[in-house]
């Protein structure tokens, strides 16, 4: 569990980020979002303390972040960044091996897991472990700088606009790999980014931010239904509010008992999806299968339209 | 693809004009008086007929053969021939026992000799000789140099007389111009890399520094050793035991100082270039997974400021190399002694006995350093 | 440049032809420098003509070497000249592992002693930066803008003259500070073989063991190099709109 705690960083008259309180559980992932200058780079960049707070403090599993050298502690936190910051000079595998040298791990421990890490992200060892980061593609070294980051099994991990390079396809494959790592290994994760849909589509909480204030930290849904404040609404509602809310719940979580005619949804299908095939085959209701393709249950288009319509 | 090469057409151009209008070889009765030149074909016909015949060929190939390989060969064969027909010459033309006649290149072949090595040169570019290789180039190309000029076959040359007078002397001065140059780069990069890490990370320190050694740099180098002189000899006068160790006023000390202050600024400038270059998303994920400063100084800055720092180190080699020449007029020693003397005394082979060998230093000095940045190059620019 | 460097340069300026004009109103500057009484201001010439003939020297050199390395760089980026460009980079390369005092003497046997052999070495040592920053100046415009000016209709020699030279002139123009700064500084060294100059000063005071002499010549050609390079520099911001900043 990471705390924030009344966080404030000032330079000079300027405040970057105002008496900023937050709780962050284990094994989620949270997306910071805000337009540039909202103080969410700084924020995060505070927990590892590569920017030392004005006041306040962080909270890591309970211990304050400040009582070991700042070296140490980020030793233990993931880090990836916008642009990633790989070592130009340095192969793809002495990269990723750069925090468990630091550690002090064995050879051989090194070497399986940038194995095994490379084989994780797909990229692979026998082909990539030697390459140079220049010699890859934009979306691979994007793999590679995750992968350092995870190198020494951190539980936290510090993402500032991570994908910000990448173009579309290869960024929704990126946000669905990170997902999976994410849920596989339970790490928890802080990702800054400035782009609201990915916002909502990786936080389990996300927290928006503006100049230097946290204005609401919480589900998505919430954020669409209840904004704390008018920046948050004009920030998540633009005209597709309720197709956003609807993208955040999946057809499993709502069907009701019973069969319909109509066409099969998969149980992990977004109800806004959902809806598109309703509208595609003009059908009232569709059937919900569940992983093995047994049907659990049924939505409606009117339910749908209902849920919508909590968004206003 | 053009069939005709045109630098090859303005090389062969070149030389058959200085070959039809400037002699091969003067006479000279002795060393100081001008030459008068001297026909080859009447002196040795066999060696003459081969040299124009081997010229002829490498003008064709210079001009229709596109293969870098063929053209360095022939190019190289022509400076062969043109060598050892211009000794043999040399041979004829002096008469046993006597050492007042001088029997010197002319500027027919200096400009041929120029075209050929333009033609090598050009070939060797084309080629793209990888770093090693280059300096492997380098070597053989010295050691057969060397070889040739110690078989005894060119003494007759006066540049070689010049040398055969002077030979002890010119090792000592060799030593000598070695010594400062290399000596004040090493003192130089001792104290500049420090002070370039620093400047990187204060820019007002970065602003003063630079300022001060731009200034340094502007003042002429003569002015600079003697204005270092008077200190100099005064704390000589004033400190019996560092006259002992051997500072005076005059000589190498001057000079050895006023090379080191020459020497700082490419170091000091490339430094703060090559560390600013240093991509700041590389340091700050550095300093994220928890490197320390002096780790991220050492594993990441440095290594990859290596290649323009070096470019630096080998702006301040060469630089040097030229100018311990000068340090000469202030009594430094090195082959500037020799330029010098041989200006004063109107005695051309002499310059040429001190000008050569610096331009052979230079130039090596600027290949080895060369390959050796590329070789620390492992990020394309 | 901010107002108040430009105003220490033209204070630094002010004291060197104050310093030129009326030496010996100095002289107090420069006595403690010499014991014996020794003479405290150069006495065997006239340091400004001395200057002049410096400055004069160097500015033809570099005239003439600004002139044949534009237009030698112009020629190896054309075309028609490609098949120069290789070597041309390589003897650039080369060329600035010659020593100033080696091309000094190497002219010297050729033209004699003078004015001649120092003109031709500084003309010939002040190529090397104006080609290379030519030949960079003429390779670094960005190929949209050649393509764009192609796509305009202009002909090589329109694209030349109204692209390409105006985005090069920036770079080019720093060859030529160098090359001057580069060159009044070697100049001195001309001095060695009889060319009038402030080397002059500087050899006659390395004879006589006068470091005022030494002092006076290297300072007077220091300042004339900054202030060369500084103004230069400050011409073409205000007439060369490409070299603003």
């Amino acid at each position: 569990m990471i705390q924030i705690d009344k966080l404030c960083k000032r330079y000079g008259e300027s405040t970057v980020v105002d008496d900023v309180s937050m709780v962050i559980e284990p094994r989620t992932m949270t997306t910071i979002v805000g337009t540039s200058g909202s103080g969410k780079s700084t924020l995060l960049r505070m927990i590892n303390r590569l920017v030392e707070p004005t006041s306040g403090r962080v909270l890591l599993d309970g211990n304050d972040t400040t009582a070991e050298p700042a070296y140490l502690l980020r030793r233990r936190i993931g880090y990836a960044i916008q642009g990633l910051g790989l070592f130009p000079h340095r192969t793809v595998a002495d990269n990723i091996a750069t925090v468990p040298r630091l550690l002090g791990w064995s050879a051989e421990r090194v070497s399986a897991r940038v194995t095994e890490l490379l084989e994780l992200f797909q990229l692979d060892p026998g082909l990539y472990a030697a390459k140079y980061p220049h010699e890859l593609s934009g979306g691979q070294q994007q793999r590679v700088g995750v992968a350092r980051a995870l190198a020494a099994k951190p539980n936290v991990l510090l993402m500032d606009e991570p994908f910000g390079a990448l173009d579309p396809i290869i960024r929704t494959k990126a946000q669905d790999d990170l997902l999976g790592i994410q849920r596989r290994f339970g790490t928890t994760i802080i990702l800054v980014t400035h782009d609201i849909d990915e916002a909502f589509r990786l936080g389990d909480r996300v927290a928006v931010m503006s100049q230097g204030r946290l204005l609401q930290h919480d589900r998505p849904a919430a954020l669409l239904t209840q904004p704390a404040d008018p920046f948050v609404a004009q920030l998540t509602g633009s005209g597709d509010k309720s197709l956003k809310l609807l993208s955040l719940t999946t057809a499993g979580e709502v069907a009701d008992q019973g069969i319909v005619t109509g066409p099969n949804v998969s149980w992990s299908m977004s109800l806004r999806n959902v809806l598109a095939e309703l509208v595609w085959c003009g059908a009232a209701a569709a059937t919900v299968v569940g992983p093995d393709g047994d049907p659990i249950g049924h939505v409606t288009l009117a339910s749908i339209l209902a849920r919508g319509r909590q968004a206003r | 693809m053009q069939r005709i090469d045109r630098l090859g057409v303005l090389l062969s151009f070149s030389g058959a004009l200085a070959l039809t209008l400037l002699p091969l070889v003067v006479f000279k009765a002795n060393r100081i008086v001008p030459g008068e030149p001297r026909a080859l074909l009447d002196l040795v016909p066999t060696a003459a007929l081969a040299l124009y015949f081997t010229l002829a060929v490498a003008a064709a190939v210079a001009v229709f053969i596109q293969s870098p390989r063929i053209r360095l060969l022939t190019a190289l064969i022509g400076i062969a021939a043109l060598a050892i027909a211009v000794a043999s010459a040399a041979d004829i033309l002096t008469p046993a026992g006597n050492r007042v006649v001088r029997v010197a290149p002319g500027a027919g072949f200096w400009i041929v000799l120029i075209a050929l090595g333009l033609l090598a040169t050009d070939a060797l570019t084309r080629l793209r000789p990888g770093p090693v290789l280059r300096v492997a180039t380098l070597v053989v190309f010295l050691a057969a140099t060397l070889a040739a000029l110690g078989s005894g076959f060119f003494d007759d040359l006066s540049i070689m007389r010049e040398y055969a007078v002077n030979a002890t002397r010119f090792a000592h001065e060799a030593q000598r111009h070695l010594l400062l140059a290399l000596g004040s780069l090493g003192a130089a990069v001792i104290v500049a890399l420090p002070l370039g890490v620093l400047c990187h990370r204060q820019p007002r320190l970065r602003n003063a520094v630079l300022g001060v050694l731009n200034v340094v740099q502007t003042i002429p180098s003569i002015a600079l050793f003697g204005i270092l002189m008077a200190p100099l000899a005064a704390m000589a006068l004033a400190f019996p035991a560092l006259a002992a160790l051997g500072l005076s006023g005059i000589g190498a000390a001057p000079a050895a100082i006023a090379l080191f202050l020459y020497s700082l600024l490419p170091i000091v400038g490339n430094t703060v270039v090559g560390l600013g270059r240093v991509s700041p998303a590389a340091v700050d994920a550095a300093r994220g997974m928890g490197l320390t400063a002096g780790q991220i100084l050492r594993q990441i800055e440095l290594p990859l400021a290596l290649p323009t720092i070096l470019t630096g180190i080998r702006i301040v080699l060469v630089q040097n190399i030229g100018l311990v020449t000068i340090a000469a007029l202030i009594g430094g020693g090195g082959f500037g002694a020799f330029v010098f003397q041989g200006i004063g005394q109107t005695a051309i082979d002499l310059v040429l006995l001190g000008a050569i060998p610096t331009v052979v230093l230079a130039f090596s000095a600027s290949v080895v350093l060369d390959a050796l940045t590329d070789l620390t190059r492992r990020v394309p620019r | 440049m901010s107002r108040s460097a430009l105003v220490a340069r033209l204070a630094i300026l002010g004291l060197l032809v104050a310093f030129l004009v009326a030496p010996q109103a100095f002289a107090p500057v420069f006595a403690p420098l010499n014991e014996y009484g020794a003479p405290a201001i150069y006495d065997q010439g006239d340091l400004l003509e001395l200057a002049l003939s410096h400055l004069w020297l160097v500015l033809i050199a570099a005239a003439a070497s600004t002139v044949v390395a534009v237009a030698l760089g112009i020629f190896v980026t054309r075309p028609a000249g490609a098949q120069f460009l290789p070597l041309s980079r390589t003897l650039v390369n080369v060329g600035q592992t010659f020593p100033p005092v080696a091309v000094l003497a190497v002219a010297v046997p050729l033209v004699g002693f003078g004015q001649a052999p120092t003109l031709i070495a500084l003309f010939a040592y002040g190529l090397l930066p104006i080609f290379e920053n030519t030949i960079a100046g003429l390779e670094s415009c960005p190929p949209p803008v050649l393509e764009a000016a192609d796509g305009l209709g202009m002909n090589a020699w329109q694209r030349l003259r109204q692209v390409e030279l105006p985005l090069a002139v920036p770079l080019i123009m720093e060859g030529v500070r160098l090359s001057l700064v580069i060159n009044v500084g070697t100049a001195t060294i001309g001095s060695t073989v009889a060319a009038r100059g402030l080397g002059e000063v500087i050899i006659a005071g390395l004879l006589s063991n006068n470091a005022a002499f030494v002092l006076q010549g290297g300072l007077v050609t220091a300042l004339m190099a900054i202030l060369l390079y500084d103004g230069m520099r400050l011409l073409e911001q205000r007439y060369l709109p490409t070299s603003r900043n």
